[in-house]
């Protein structure tokens, strides 16, 4: 079935490819769209950081009962852009016997494992930059590069709080990754595929998360808890806890080297909505029902990067939500609930999703003429 | 077995606490905000009576205030924020009499201790809850009490 997309941008990609390829030799053409790409991604990379911290801002003050900014612009809304400037021309502070090359070095680890990330993700029909055919795969292992980061910054400040931040920091992402990957494995087994293009087309009719019904939420739920405790957030922020380490990790860091772990920390959170969205509630696919075409259509008006960025909205204001619900967890609690909570769960739910993929259990098996697939 | 059972039960619990923890806060998104955007809220604005911002004299129709100029309130000022010039007069029937020159508080250096206040015999001074005193300069912080004019009220009139 063909909807029309009036708002899609694969048209306008189209165009441009057939533009460049017309006036310039392969080579360069190919050089100048990955140019294109990349300052795309990098100024998407940016405005997202600014919006997002906006609205954390605001969500935060409504869950603490107030309003949040509400004075530059209108709501408040050029806030982020002034706190930016602020960040840009600050000092830069140099510390006295810290390891230099390090030291500069560590921000980028943090923020050029994000930007990895961030390039792998489908934004739209058509809106994805890189797409592999372990997508999954490859998510998983570039934001783990971040903590290499947190822990050179540690280690390199010269700075106890810094190191014993980065050393919790370094115990909580590594553990959690762990059940981040098993989780995203889980759904692997459902779709059968590691593409994130293909994942996203499965879900034409059904979302993961209700195709494999059971093991699939409990596989959302450690995804979004394992995500939420890999980018240091609340509950899980105890790597910067202030009243115990000032700033963690970080504390040495000034100016727009601190900038880079305060953009970093906001697009993980993206991220790991981003990826959540993807893989368990469909990314950009619009809401479809087999063969009602007037509704399919009407849901296809609105175009599909809108319908990844709500979705990805949602799971970011649920994160907001639970780090302003919860109290920040003890060190040992916070190891205990991964190793002894999320991964024993974890193991069993993956082997409970084998079973169920392989009896015919999902629901795609189970109700095939309702996704046209009989 | 027990533990297993105790291990699982623990999670649901731990999950229905969570989420009521969640539904406080849920709550609490939608709660009426308690910010006050101030000067949009100048009109509403309620400030306590208590609050001690503005040192003044209160004159009364006449131009006339209580201050005898007897200086207890600067001798009881801890920071020396408040200074009492006065001279004396003759009066008609022939009475040596002090009368106020001057009375200046510098409300930079006050503490609103209201010690002033509580110690003057007769009443002259008082606290007011205006509160928008900010100005450009320090020299501007300094505050004459007395108009210019203005004399003791004899006790007999109010009597
Ligand atoms: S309130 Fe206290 S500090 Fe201020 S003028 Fe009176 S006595 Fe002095
Ligand atoms: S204000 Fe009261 S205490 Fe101070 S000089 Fe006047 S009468 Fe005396």
């Amino acid at each position: 079935m063909n909807y029309k997309q009036p708002l899609e941008l694969t048209g306008l990609i189209a165009n441009l490819d057939a533009f460049f390829r017309e006036h310039l030799s392969p080579f360069w053409a190919s050089v100048v769209e990955g140019l294109l790409i990349l300052i795309a991604i990098v100024a998407l990379y940016a405005v997202i950081a600014l919006a997002l911290i906006y609205v954390e801002r605001k969500i935060t003050g409504f869950f603490q009962s107030r309003l949040g900014p509400n004075r530059l612009g209108k709501y408040g809304s050029i806030q982020s852009i002034a706190d930016m400037i602020k960040i840009l021309i600050k000092e830069i502070i140099h510390i006295n016997r810290a390891d230099r090359f390090l030291f500069y070095v560590a921000p980028f680890f943090v923020i050029g494992s994000s930007l990895m990330a961030f390039g792998a993700i489908p934004f739209g029909k058509g809106l994805q930059a890189v797409d592999f055919k372990m997508g999954v795969l490859y998510l998983i292992a570039v934001s783990s590069i971040g903590v290499l980061g947190v822990l050179l910054a540690g280690w390199s400040s010269n700075n106890k709080y810094s190191m014993l931040g980065a050393m919790r920091s370094g115990a909580q992402t590594i553990s959690y990754e762990l059940s981040a990957a098993f989780s995203l494995m889980t759904v692997v087994v459902l779709a059968g595929t590691m593409q994130l293009s293909e994942i996203v087309e499965s879900q034409r009719y059904v979302w993961n998360i209700f195709n494999g019904h059971i093991p699939a939420l409990v596989a959302f739920v450690i995804f979004l808890i394992s995500g939420h405790a890999e980018t240091n957030r609340g509950p899980f922020d105890l790597p910067e806890a202030e009243g115990e380490l000032t700033a963690g990790y970080h504390t040495e860091y000034s100016g727009i080297q601190f900038g880079y772990y305060y953009l970093a920390e906001y697009l993980n959170m993206f991220i790991v909505a981003a990826i959540a969205t993807t893989v368990f509630l469909g990314g950009w696919m619009p809401i479809q029902v087999h063969g009602w075409d007037g509704f399919n259509q009407v849901m296809w008006y609105i175009p599909s990067y809108v319908w990844f960025f709500g979705k990805t909205a949602l799971l970011i204001f649920l994160s907001l939500w639970v780090r302003w619900t919860f109290p920040r967890l003890r060190i040992d609690i916070l190891l205990n609930l991964e190793w002894k909570v999320l991964l024993p769960i974890n193991l069993f739910n993956i082997v409970m999703m084998v079973i169920t993929v392989l009896a015919g259990w999902t629901l795609t098996d189970l109700f095939p003429n309702l996704f046209g697939l009989a | 077995m027990k533990a297993l059972i105790k291990y699982i039960t623990d999670i649901f619990v731990a999950i229905k606490n969570l989420l009521k923890g969640m539904g406080v806060t849920w709550k609490q998104f939608w709660a009426k905000k308690v910010t006050m955007e101030y000067p949009e809220n100048r009109d509403t604005l309620v400030i306590s009576d208590r609050w001690r911002s503005e040192l003044t004299m209160p004159h009364d129709e006449n131009n006339e205030h209580a201050c005898t100029a007897c200086g207890i309130c600067m001798m009881n000022c801890p920071n020396g924020t408040i200074s009492v010039t006065s001279s004396t007069v003759e009066t008609e029937d022939g009475k040596k009499k002090r009368v106020l020159d001057a009375y200046t508080w510098n409300q930079g250096s006050c503490t609103f201790c209201n010690l002033c206040v509580l110690t003057c015999p007769s009443k002259a001074i008082a606290f007011t809850n205006d509160f928008e005193g900010a100005v450009f300069n320090k020299e501007k912080l300094i505050y004459r009490l007395n108009q210019p004019g203005s004399k003791l009220r004899e006790k007999k009139k109010t009597q």
